[in-house]
């Protein structure tokens, strides 16, 4: 009995270990190169290498905050960054986020999310399309952070899915405050904007 | 039992999720479009006949008090595979697929199959019988997925149909599926008669 079950275990791990050893290259360019495919959506044309000179800051509630920063012939042409929000309707809701130098959002790649299909999963599209008050690219962060119209800003949420659309907003809210906090222009600004922030959710 | 039986039994009259009514979890869960219902029944038809076959082969082998412990590891190790291996080239179906691939471990098709038909039948008629029941449930779940994608969005396999908006969308959530099953078990119940 013992024996039995020990051999099937163990012929059991061999090959998962075998098959893991011969898949987990694949896996792991394939994953390397769907972000970097998101990257080049999302900024400007850059020249440099972002996945290799990426780096983490903190943001203000202590996340750490991925940037990849965008460069052409030296000089900084945008960041690319991840950003999270815990608020969706179904686990986290991760994007990525090309702001220029600006801090106008250039444009945006939804990475992960678990929102209802055919309700909250039309973020990818919704918040590029220019009906209404939707398109939020180009939009200068600048002036103030995004808020939905139902929480008295000007961009439209998805249809029957508020929740999901805050979260997303949120997202690109806590990118655009870690880029402008890890420049000096904005620093004067960014105390004010992190409390508009955390008194807004 | 012939060959050519046990090929047909599985896919209609046996039909595991129309009549048997097992594996309603991915059944319900994975067909919000018919794409990812026939992805999913093709991965579990997969798993089905790798499953069988090797537990035909180690039914000797097997004591029966660990069988079941037996079975869930011989199970569990090919859904694995199949995991990585699609993750690894198919990372699109991948995406859409990904969370509900584990759960054709505790799918009680496969384990039903297992104990019932490969641990007391040949090689040959084991692979034979994953192929038939694996047929029949990813039939049906690509019935039931085309089924929710028509009425819940107005496409039939991503193809345009009508335009969506007059798709009512609880055909895509939970509450469609629970709807929609119920429908196409009833139309089979009717034709079977």
């Amino acid at each position: 009995m013992f024996v039995s079950l020990t051999a099937i275990c163990a012929v059991a791990a061999a090959s998962l270990a075998t098959v893991n050893e011969l898949t987990s290259a694949p896996i792991a360019a394939m994953k390397k190169q769907k972000l970097e495919n998101a990257i080049k959506i999302v900024v400007p044309a850059f020249d440099n290498s972002p996945t290799e000179e990426a780096y983490f800051v903190a943001s203000a509630n202590g996340d750490s905050i991925k940037i990849y920063p965008a460069t052409k012939d030296g000089k900084l042409v945008g960041n690319a960054i991840e950003s999270s929000s815990m608020l969706g309707y179904s686990g986290e809701i991760k994007i990525i986020i090309g702001f220029d130098v600006e801090g106008k959002i250039v444009d945006y790649a939804v990475l992960q999310h678990a929102e209802t299909p055919g309700l909250g999963d039309k973020m990818q599209a919704w918040f590029r399309s220019d009906k209404n008050n939707q398109n939020i690219l180009g939009r200068d962060l600048s002036t103030g952070l995004l808020k939905l119209n139902k929480d008295g800003g000007d961009v439209d949420a998805i249809t029957a899915a508020t929740i999901s659309s805050r979260a997303f907003i949120e997202a690109v809210n806590k990118a655009y405050l870690v880029q402008s906090g890890s420049s000096d222009a904005f620093s004067g600004a960014t105390v004010d904007a992190d409390s508009a922030a955390t008194s807004a959710y | 039992m012939s060959n050519k039986k046990i090929l047909t039994d599985g896919i209609i009259k046996n039909n595991p999720v129309f009549v048997l009514l097992l594996g309603m979890c991915p059944a319900l869960g994975t067909t919000s479009s018919a794409v990812n219902g026939l992805a999913m029944g093709l991965a579990t038809t997969l798993v089905l006949i790798c499953s069988n076959v090797v537990i035909s082969m180690l039914k000797n082998f097997i004591p029966d008090q660990v069988r079941i412990p037996g079975f869930v590891v011989v199970i569990a190790t090919f859904v694995t595979l199949v995991q990585m291996c699609m993750e690894a080239y198919i990372p699109a179906l991948y995406d859409s697929l990904g969370l509900f691939i584990p759960l054709i471990v505790v799918n009680c098709i496969v384990l039903g199959r297992a104990e019932a038909f490969a641990a007391k039948n040949g090689v040959f008629s084991s692979s034979l019988d994953g192929i038939s029941i694996g047929l029949g449930f990813t039939l049906a779940l690509t019935l039931l997925g085309m089924f929710r994608e028509f009425l819940g969005t107005g496409k039939l396999f991503d193809f345009a149909i009508y335009p969506e908006q007059y798709g009512s969308l609880i055909f895509v959530l939970a509450p469609g599926a629970f709807i929609a099953l119920g429908f196409l078990i009833a139309i089979v119940n009717k034709l079977k008669n």
